[in-house]
């Protein structure tokens, strides 16, 4: 269209200027310097994006503690049966090869920003030019009455893949005959919408082969959740009498846990529970906040490129991220860590920038072979990153049409990590 | 120095046309406040908004039309929830235009808004109280999009403006050669390309105006590049 044919024009002509002064807009010292971290959906596609693009004009940096990643979205089909852990576990070795990323398996720890400089926990100090930060979430402290961090392995939250997403299913596994699985879920905003619901259609689903007569109480402090009519349609015909959501409106919000006791506590009542999944309120990975680029729980970013609002020369991705309409989802930190990679460049090597455009797609499985889907394009606008389009699957759709949805998003999980790690 | 020249002529172009390239809010939520001022003689909105004369607006944009289930609506509304009308931008900025042109014997005896900016600032004003697609990704869209969907062969099609002189005679029953606008838009000096996908947007229903998409809807793609053609050279 016009406005785009236009900033193509613009762009076109400052890369024709870069031609006759071409400057790396490093600050007195060799190639520009971009330190990325986190290595998940939005910081491995970054770092990827970042080096093959420039073809080795940036020295890109990627700090990431884990040696092998878990993916985290897929994770609830682990606990369905769908996959196995070795299924989700992808490793750094081909960013490293082929693309020259110095990848750093470290914590980082601190943030200079006047310095520009990131600190890691084995002592090292990164200077950048650009730093690109996609931490992923971290819990409120004190958001589920009785629990904690130091209560995670009686009442795993299961929020982050790997070994909590293991400890899980060992527990639906360990669960007595008729016993009762209770689902803290999150308050808004929090990282993939439809998340907990395809959890509770996966544990059913568990649950419905190996101790059928099991019951799944979620409480959730929302009246109501992503994709809440298709997953009602699939509970009522999938899973029927097994599972027992509780709204707002129901006292949803006011619970408690008592992990030592295994008991949950929802509107007063208590209910003693053999495996429990809580998952607090969340906010923006803690170097976001160390960094100081947050404001209450997330980091507001310009939608345009990704920048933080509270500094240009930071970067901050996915989930941490407070953009606008997108949901917290690992296609959405993908999707947004290529805009981000594309205005990094640009700024770096004065490459050409392109308008920012997002989209998002969040697959959930209900039952082998029945997926749905919700989806939705995405515009920078002035104030945030704007939803302009989408779609969402149908109740009542043919399982020929559940059954292409689900494979479509096996596809997608083939195309996302392909698009991070290889 | 000529080199130079050209290179500063051609940034500050490039700054100038740099400017509007991000997609639009549906318009302004402050400036929709006080266009509200307007509604609220019947409609509450916010934490405490209630059934007054006509329903709460909390949530409006996603719902199927007469489905806030506390409230007593015209036959005429609860038919067109069951013919399907859907709460989006589009449906809601026709019905705002002119509620009786949407939902013929709606309650709701209001004028109506002419002015498009008015609407679509009481829209963005209204959205803000309606789910986050943030929070629920099927949420209802915040902004219009830069794209369309339009083949960019149809695009490329030359139009014959002697043709479209002739096509013409529907349109300027309603829209003045001249360019005025009085109640109906000036369409003459438009870009080809803006005219065309204007139309197309008609066509397609995703503009919401039942006569422009009616109008719209019995032209084939060359009627379409021959009125553009003819109508950007009209008033010159």
């Amino acid at each position: 269209m016009k406005l785009n044919r236009r900033i193509f024009l613009g762009s076109g002509v400052a890369a024709a200027a870069s031609l006759k002064a071409p400057a790396l807009l490093a600050q007195g010292h060799g190639k520009p310097r971009v330190v990325v971290i986190g290595g998940g959906a939005g910081g491995a596609t970054a770092a990827r994006y970042l080096t093959k693009d420039s073809e080795g004009a940036l020295d890109v940096t990627l700090v990431e503690p884990s040696r092998s990643y878990f993916t985290c979205f897929f994770s609830n089909l682990y606990l369905g049966g769908f996959k196995e852990i070795d299924d989700l576990g992808h490793t750094y070795g081909t960013l490293a090869a082929k693309y020259g990323i110095n990848v750093v398996h470290d914590w980082a720890v601190d943030v200079d920003r006047d310095g520009k400089t990131v600190t890691l926990a084995g002592g090292a100090s990164l200077p950048y030019d650009k730093l690109i930060l996609s931490p992923g979430i971290d819990f409120v402290d004190g958001a589920v009455g009785g629990w904690s961090l130091a209560a995670q392995n009686a009442m795993p939250h299961a929020y982050k893949g790997g070994s909590q997403t293991e400890l899980l299913r060992a527990q639906v596994d360990a669960m007595p005959e008729g016993g009762v699985f209770a689902m803290v879920a999150p308050p808004n905003p929090y990282r993939c919408p439809p998340g907990p619901y395809e959890r509770v259609s996966m544990i059913a689903h568990r649950l419905k082969a190996a101790n059928p007569t099991a019951k799944i109480i979620v409480a959730d402090p929302k009246g109501k959740f992503s994709k809440q009519s298709l997953f009602e349609e699939g509970w009522a015909n999938h899973y029927p009498g097994m599972i027992d959501w509780v709204g707002e409106d129901f006292g949803g919000g006011e619970v408690s846990v008592d992990p030592a006791a295994m008991t949950v506590t929802i509107d007063g009542e208590e209910t003693e529970v053999h495996a429990c999944n809580v998952i607090p309120a969340m906010k923006a990975g803690r170097i976001a906040e160390m960094a100081g680029v947050t404001e209450g729980n997330w980091a507001p970013v310009n939608a345009a490129d990704m920048s933080a609002k509270a500094d240009p020369d930071v970067y901050v991705l996915g989930d941490a991220a407070q953009q606008g309409d997108m949901p917290k989802s690992g296609f959405s930190a993908n999707s947004q860590a290529k805009v981000c990679a594309n205005a990094v460049r640009g700024a770096l090597t004065e490459s050409r920038v392109f308008p920012a455009k997002f989209s998002n797609t969040c697959w959930s499985l209900i039952d082998a072979n029945n997926g749905v889907k919700v989806g939705a394009t995405y515009e920078a606008t002035e104030e945030k990153i704007a939803k302009v389009d989408g779609f969402i699957s149908e109740v009542g759709e043919t399982s020929d049409v559940r059954r292409a949805t689900y494979e479509e998003s096996e596809g997608w999980y083939a195309g996302i990590v392909a698009d991070m790690f290889s | 120095m000529k080199l130079r020249w050209v290179f500063s002529v051609l940034t500050t172009a490039t700054w100038l046309l740099a400017g509007p390239v991000s997609a639009e809010q549906i318009g302004d939520p402050e400036a929709g406040a006080k266009v509200f001022s307007q509604c609220k003689g019947c409609h509450q909105i916010g934490p405490d908004a209630q059934d007054r004369i006509g329903p709460h607006l909390n949530g409006v944009f996603g719902r199927k039309a007469a489905a806030h289930d506390t409230f007593d609506y015209s036959a005429s509304m609860e038919r067109a929830g069951a013919d399907g009308l859907i709460w989006t931008a589009k449906t809601l900025d026709a019905y705002l235009e002119n509620p009786r042109a949407l939902v013929s014997k709606t309650r709701m005896s209001f004028r109506g808004l002419k002015d498009p900016q008015d609407r679509a600032d009481v829209l963005a004003y209204l959205r803000d109280f309606s789910d986050n697609p943030r929070d629920l990704p099927e949420a209802e869209p915040t902004a219009r999009g830069t794209d369309h969907d339009l083949d960019p062969t149809i695009l490329a099609i030359q139009g014959d403006p002697e043709y479209g002189a002739y096509l013409s005679n529907e349109c300027l029953t309603c829209h003045q050669s001249d360019g005025s606008a009085r109640g109906i838009p000036s369409i003459t000096r438009w870009p080809e390309e803006d005219f065309v996908v204007a139309m197309h947007a008609y066509k397609n229903k995703l503009r919401p105006h039942p006569v422009m998409q009616m109008m719209a809807g019995r032209l084939n793609n060359e009627e379409i590049a021959a009125l553009a053609a003819y109508f950007k050279t009209l008033d010159e």
